[in-house]
């Protein structure tokens, strides 16, 4: 389809981009705009502007002590951004520079990947991957298809099927077509065009394009020699590089409270600096002080304004301070975040053997927010249960047919066992003969070819590895592999084959079968239904070799039962509903012969929709609505999902940990409800307060009027009665207390869509309160039957609730998508439904037994590391400009620094950042093991405890503490500035060294006595920063610097050691600061090994005592237990 | 430490650092521990404190006010220093020997050297010996970094203001005035006079200073400031030096000289003494005072009684906390001793 063959046309109303991969960044553009992307960072733009106000106003600091830790921070951003956009640029050049072959004029050319245009005709060969969005438009394949593998999009290994544009000649060279089609999107199973194909001679024939059609950027060609496809979407605008732009950001409780604290400390800098502005001015006012005669000013400064000058002193005291803030916290708490979820990819214990895969780390700025989760929405399919699935009984027509194993009979159905009432009955052949042609039929799978070019492939189902080596027949491969999207699918197809039907594959859309005849059955595929999540259900349209025209589907019970002939539904909703009891999936099937009008009308519908351009998912799901109706129901089948390894292990410690456990899954309610008991989230004693259509339609009156009665009902039951528990209260006394009565919760969608959508606006507001309500004060939720975005909604629901609660979700399939995103922290397993969670999940892990790991040890410990990086932070920055401030007043608030520029700049580079960054990632607290084991230290942390307002203001408290000692107790020993032995003076520089002195060592002895966990490397950074400092300080004052203007510290380290008062000033106030926290951390509950033993014992006696004294005011015992870390309240237990 | 194999397989590191299980020591202050750790440290600090304290009332410490503002002073009629050379002389007796050596440190309060304009005024290349400096000091130095376009050196606010009151003490001995020896030696950090501040290597030292002026507050050149000892001029003079270290608060004392020589080394004797005052230096302006202070030092420096009573209160509060926590641990039986 060269331009030349194109029939005149409008040119383009929009020019294309070429199919070079764009970089972020070229050689030239680097610096100017990566510059502007990270100064566009509220943080470096402040420091930007401390930093020019430096270099323009006369200032106290040189404009290095902000400008070097701003260059730091920049560079290493910039190295980072650069390094990674230079591993995108080597990868991409390899791509741009691939060789394709285009077609041109019928002949073959060789063309690099970067000039293909769109338009161009391209030719792919086997195992190569697809250089731009293509149209597939020929392949070698005699049925007209492709495969592909899309693991380098969505990590789905499995092969997908795509189809040729129907009726295009064989010769492209006399292809005359245009191509009409939607905008690049980046939905990578969305596409939409329209090809008009021209022949001479004849209208303009018109094909639909739909995702079968389009052959992605990126996607590898798989067992097909040859395609031919014209690009359609190229370069920017394939879908790969539209789903490379990053998502959206989720922000972690932590970084808000950084916020906060960050405007608090931003307005201490400021009424900081307001103070001195205004000090200065008063103090100057008096006669003598603003000029004496030893301080003349220059005549510049004399013919300044007055206010102008107020101002730059503003901004100079602003300069001055401004280390308050510091810069170096954002890149250290980058750092700890980026180097710490390093942790989860390393953690072997995440490594499943079965996959050969460990956990994955999409997003490293939410680490912390593992450690605060109240909600886990799971989704139940694939995460609580394996979604590995097994054919375990049928029911046809009401019969049940029970598999006992593969070795049993085969031929037929001579092991049955029936329903109690039709024992060792059986349906007639003809219907089992139906019913097993519709398992077979009415499908999407493949069959894996295993012929002898393809003997070098292993012979894997495709399904993620599952294997299936039952050779239950004799077929004409020694092993058969099925691919299919769905696991249910190929439990089923096997399940056929079982009894006597295999399914021996798809050639050119025809199915063949073989039946228990071992003869070969041929049918027409005409039309695929496809499944979707919304409608439940698919189906087939095929002809058959006597030329009958045939509907099958199969699909959700709900959604099969109302398109079905009432009178068949009562005898198969019974097996239907007791295996779902069971904890079976349970799938109707139903049928319906088709006249031929009836085809023509339903074809003719099909096709229309599937050439609509727009809307074309409501009318296909319309049109498809419309051909499902009237069938006659033939049977179910049950399919087992056995529950994941340690699922109930896993909900239990969730709910110990005082986390609520929401199952929303799109399933039927009593095989969800079943899987909750399995898993332990309901138990025997749970009551349930069901909220679903059944118990809705319980009365006469409208639905409407009996949700609002059964709200107000469970409201009563659950939370007005139930005794106050009270949300942060101790885990404790929620075990004991609220297991008086636990109640469980199941609502359905329709039921949702009613509480959530009611008709009058403060009904619903009311309705959304109450059953939020008691769903707070529920052990477990139950939501089924939910749609994807319902699962969003709950979430969003509950996000939004009083508190905003933390919430995580976690699955493993596409329908969890939207919960992942929409949560707080979104959890993605690698399960078999592809990997569309893991995606758009922020961490992703291979079970779900991990996520107790994951939360309990991982969570917590990276929540107590950060939360305690933020604070210690922000103290020693305060004590580290208190000192600078206090001494404006005694040097005529004149800004003059206290400290040395070099000691201003390497304060929070060097001396004290590396302690503090081994600490973050290396302490632990409570050991992993004890983490795991007792799960009710999780809610220690809960509500970010470690960030509220209290305890800040004690750390600033402590700050502001240390930063006076500091101060006054050196300006004490100063009341005489002979300190030493000579009679010789000491002058400001060394004032200001001696007071850092204190302040390094301070603060990092703080942080000492704060480690609980001292590795190696906590000692080897810990002491070699203080060595670092002594080191640096004798380095930098030893030596005449040649470029320096002013040679400040020369020999003042070196003459403040040989002073025995500075030493015994230095040692009086680190120890002064730090008696009170040595103290506290006595008092405190150590929580080493032997303390949780006693802790135990405790517990033990505890609640043995509560069972003696079952109604002992709660509050009582709440407030002797919230102080269990104080030890002398501790013993009070004892008296209570 | 980390191992950054490609493996064939992705299964993480066994290694301790990975999965998080370096071995750790895991402090615990237990009450075992700390409350005879406490009562050490309060012991030792009380046994600091003691001797401190002691060491500190040792030191004798002879304060004089001279500054004249008040009208009963000697001084007094030098204070609007309307005479260029007011000479004063302040009379004082000493009862009890001051043992030796004694220090003689002026004073000044109120004075704010450690401003900061005043402190960034003055070019420390200038003073390193740097030649290009004289002709073109550094632009810190305004307003006393040219004079009428003439090169002030050394330039700058600091070096201008130096202090230019100059004592002689005498003993009074059976009505005889004996000139008791100071010496100007040894007053300054060692580091200043050999290191940090350098003539220009010019001799004789005068030729550097050729197309310079002096600072303006200045009646002597800087080449010229001691006549007694010739390596004692220019910038490695110790009076200067002492004076451009910046005092780190408003009231400061400077060491002016020692007094060590001859029969004086044993200390001040006791008997009367007068100290004649050239008194040079303006302080009216702004309301400043000057003193002078003859003190001995101890191993700990002048006379301080800060440190002595902190590490007295301190050591008490350690031995106080230790005897409370005793007592909370006897009386609540903390699981430790149990």
């Amino acid at each position: 389809m060269d331009s030349n063959r194109l029939p005149p046309q409008p040119p383009p109303a929009r020019s294309y981009p070429s199919n070079s991969c764009q970089q972020q960044y070229t050689v030239w553009n680097f610096l100017p705009k990566n510059l502007f992307e990270q100064f566009r960072r509220i943080a470096n733009f402040y420091f930007l502007i401390i930093f020019l106000v430096q270099v323009i106003v006369d200032t106290p600091t040189s404009p290095v002590t902000s400008g070097l830790p701003l260059f730091f921070v920049i560079t290493v951003t910039a190295i980072k951004q650069g390094y990674e956009d230079w591993l995108r640029h080597k990868a991409d050049r390899e791509v741009n520079k691939y060789q394709v072959t285009v077609l041109e004029n019928g002949q073959e050319t060789p063309k690099e990947s970067e000039n293909i245009k769109v338009g161009d005709i391209v030719q792919v060969k086997e195992n190569e991957t697809f250089p731009c969005d293509l149209i597939l438009l020929q392949s070698t394949r005699d049925d007209d298809t492709c495969f592909v593998t899309t693991a380098s999009l969505d990590g789905e290994s499995n092969h997908k099927t795509h189809y040729t544009v129907p009726d295009i000649e064989r010769d492209l060279k006399s292809l005359n077509a245009t191509i009409e089609c939607e905008q690049p999107q980046p939905d990578l199973y969305k596409f939409n065009g329209r090809m008009h194909i021209y022949k001479t001679n004849q209208d303009p024939a018109v094909r639909s394009l739909g995702p079968e059609n389009l052959l992605l950027k990126g996607a590898t060609l798989k067992n097909t020699q040859k395609i031919c496809g014209v690009a359609v979407y190229t370069g920017m605008e394939t879908k790969m590089a539209l789903n490379y732009q990053g998502k959206s950001q989720k922000r972690s409780a932590v970084e808000k409270s950084i916020n906060a604290f960050l405007l608090v400390y931003l307005c201490i800098l400021l009424s900081k600096a307001l103070v001195c502005t205004t000090l200065k001015y008063v103090w100057q006012s008096k006669p003598g002080q603003d000029e004496p005669w030893y301080n003349k000013k220059t005549q510049k400064e004399k013919d300044t304004n007055l206010y102008l000058k107020m101002f730059t002193d503003f901004l100079s005291f602003m300069v001055l301070f401004n280390f308050i803030i510091p810069v170096s916290m954002y890149v250290t708490v980058e750092m700890q975040k980026f180097l710490g979820s390093f942790f989860i990819t390393w953690d072997k214990d995440f490594f499943d053997p079965e996959i050969q895969e460990g956990a994955l780390v999409n997003t490293s700025d939410l680490n912390e927010e593992l450690g605060q989760v109240e909600y886990v929405f799971t989704d139940k399919t694939g995460t609580l249960t394996q979604n590995n699935m097994e054919f375990i009984e049928c029911c046809i027509d009401g019969f049940q047919y029970k598999h006992r194993g593969a070795s049993s009979e085969l031929d037929g159905f001579c092991v049955t066992d029936g329903p109690v009432n039709k024992l060792q009955q059986k349906a007639g052949r003809e219907k089992e003969e139906l019913f097993l042609r519709a398992l077979c039929l009415c499908h999407t799978v493949q069959v894996k070819e295993s012929t002898e070019q393809d003997q070098r492939e292993d012979n894997l189902d495709q399904v993620d590895g599952l294997r299936i080596d039952e050779n239950v027949l004799q077929p004409p491969q020694k092993e058969r592999g099925f691919i299919a999207s769905s696991p249910d699918e190929i439990a089923l197809v096997k399940g056929a084959m079982r009894y006597g039907f295999t399914f021996l594959g798809l050639e050119s859309k025809t199915m063949k079968i073989l039946n228990r005849n071992k003869d070969v059955e041929m049918y027409d595929l005409l039309h695929v239904l496809n499944f979707d999540p919304v409608r439940r259900r698919m189906s087939v349209i095929v002809r058959s070799g006597s030329g009958e025209m045939l509907l099958f589907c199969k699909g959700a019970d709900s959604s099969i039962f109302p398109r079905v002939r009432q009178e068949e539904v009562e005898r198969i909703r019974l097996h239907v509903e007791r295996n779902a009891t069971e904890g079976y999936r349970t799938l109707c099937v139903a049928y319906k012969r088709l006249s031929e009008e009836e085809y023509a009308q339903a074809d003719a519908g099909l096709r229309e929709a599937r050439l609509a351009l727009q809307d074309r998912e409501e009318k296909l799901l319309a049109v498809y609505n419309q051909v499902e109706t009237g069938m006659s129901l033939i049977g179910a089948t049950a399919v087992e999902d056995r529950l994941q390894e340690e699922a109930a292990e896993t909900m239990e410690a969730l709910q110990r940990a005082g986390m609520k456990v929401w199952v929303l899954t799109g399933d039927k309610m009593e095989t969800a409800k079943s899987t909750c008991y399995a898993c332990g989230l309901f138990q025997r004693k749970t009551e349930l307060l069901e909220l679903t259509v059944r118990t809705l339609e319980d009365g006469e009156r409208k639905r409407e009027e009996r949700l609002h009665e059964l709200l107000g009902e469970y409201h009563k039951r659950a939370v007005q009665d139930a005794p106050p528990v009270k949300a942060g209260g101790t885990r404790l006394v929620l075990v004991c207390f609220a297991s008086n009565q636990d109640y469980g919760f199941i609502i359905d969608g329709a039921s949702l869509s009613m509480v959530l959508n009611s008709s009058s606006e403060s009904n619903m507001r009311s309705y959304k309160d109450l059953f939020l309500q008691i769903c707070q004060n529920c052990t477990a939720v139950l939501c089924c039957r939910m749609a994807p975005l319902q699962k969003a909604q709950i979430v969003k629901m509950v996000k939004s609730s009083k508190g905003s609660p933390i919430t995580l979700s976690i699955g493993d399939g596409a329908n969890d998508v939207s919960m992942i995103l929409e949560a707080h922290v979104g959890i993605g397993i690698k399960g078999k439904e592809g990997r569309q969670a893991v995606r758009n999940s922020d961490y992703a892990i291979p079970k779900l037994k991990h996520l107790k790991k994951l939360l309990l040890a991982h969570g917590h410990l990276y929540y107590h590391r950060i939360a305690h990086l933020v604070q210690y932070f922000f103290y020693k920055n305060l004590c580290f400009i208190l000192p600078q401030f206090l001494y404006q007043f005694f040097c005529g608030y004149s800004q003059q620094p206290l400290y040395d520029a070099a000691y201003l700049t390497m304060y929070n580079i060097c001396f004290t950042s590396m302690p503090i960054l081994a600490y973050s990632l290396l302490e632990q607290r409570i050991s992993i093991e004890d983490l795991i084991e007792d799960a009710a230290l999780y809610s220690e942390n809960a509500k970010n405890a470690m960030l509220r307002w209290g305890l800040f203001l004690y750390w600033t408290g402590l700050g502001a503490f240390h930063g006076l000692v500091f101060f006054f107790g050196v300006r004490f020993l100063f009341s005489n500035p002979a300190l030493q032995d000579n009679g010789q003076v000491f002058g400001n520089w060394s004032y200001g060294t001696i007071v850092f002195t204190v302040l390094v060592f301070t603060v990092t002895l703080k942080l000492a006595l704060d480690t609980r966990h001292w590795t190696w490397i906590n000692h080897f950074v810990i002491w070699g920063s203080l060595a670092f400092y002594v080191f640096f300080s004798f380095f930098w004052g030893g030596i005449i610097w040649p470029f320096m203007k002013q040679q400040r510290l020369y020999f003042v380290f070196a003459n403040m050691l040989s002073s025995v008062s500075a030493w015994l000033v230095i040692i009086l106030l680190i120890l002064l600061s730090l008696l009170p926290e040595i103290l506290l951390v006595v008092l405190r509950n150590p929580r080493g090994p032997y303390t949780r033993k006693v802790q135990q014992r405790y517990t033990h006696v505890y609640t043995s005592h509560v069972t003696t004294h079952a109604r002992t005011p709660t509050h009582t015992l709440c407030i002797c237990f919230n102080d269990v870390s104080v030890c002398f309240s501790r013993d009070l237990v004892f008296a209570c | 430490m980390v191992k950054e194999e490609e493996d064939s397989s992705n299964r993480p590191d066994n290694t301790a650092f990975t999965q998080q299980r370096l071995p750790a020591w895991q402090p615990i202050l237990s009450a075992g521990i700390v409350i005879p750790g406490f009562v050490l440290i309060g012991l030792a600090f009380i046994g600091i404190g003691v001797g401190l304290f002691l060491t500190s009332r040792d030191i004798q410490v002879l304060e004089m006010d001279y500054t004249g503002a008040d009208g009963s002073s000697p001084c007094s009629v030098c204070y609007n220093l309307a005479d260029k050379n007011c000479v004063c002389t302040m009379s004082f007796s000493i009862d009890s020997l001051i043992k030796g050596p004694v220090f003689f440190y002026y004073g000044l309060t109120n004075y704010f050297q450690n401003q900061r304009r005043y402190g960034v005024s003055r070019d420390d290349k200038q003073l390193y010996g740097d030649t290009s400096n004289f002709a073109s000091p550094n632009s810190e130095c305004a307003p006393y970094q040219y004079i009428s376009n003439v090169p002030i050196v050394p330039c700058g606010s600091v070096a201008n203001s130096m202090f230019n009151d100059t004592f002689e003490l005498f003993k009074n001995v059976n009505g005889q005035s004996l000139p008791v020896p100071l010496d100007g030696k040894g007053i300054a950090w060692w580091t200043d006079y050999n290191v940090k501040f350098q003539n220009p290597n010019v001799t004789p030292l005068i030729n550097a200073f050729n197309g310079t002026v002096r600072p303006p507050f200045w009646s002597k050149n800087v080449y010229e400031l001691d006549t007694t000892d010739a390596s004692n001029n220019g910038f490695i003079n110790q009076d200067f030096l002492v004076w451009m270290r910046r005092a780190a608060l408003p009231d400061f004392r400077k060491l002016y000289r020692r007094i060590t020589d001859g029969d004086y080394s044993a200390g001040l004797p006791a008997g009367n003494y007068s100290l004649k005052i050239h008194y040079n230096y303006p302080v009216n302006g702004f309301g400043g005072k000057k003193k002078v202070v003859f003190s001995n030092v101890s191993w700990m420096g002048g006379k301080n009684e800060f440190l002595g009573i902190a590490y007295l209160v301190i050591g008490s509060l350690c031995v106080v906390m230790s005897v409370v926590m005793l007592i909370v641990y006897a009386k609540f039986k903390f699981p430790e001793d149990n």
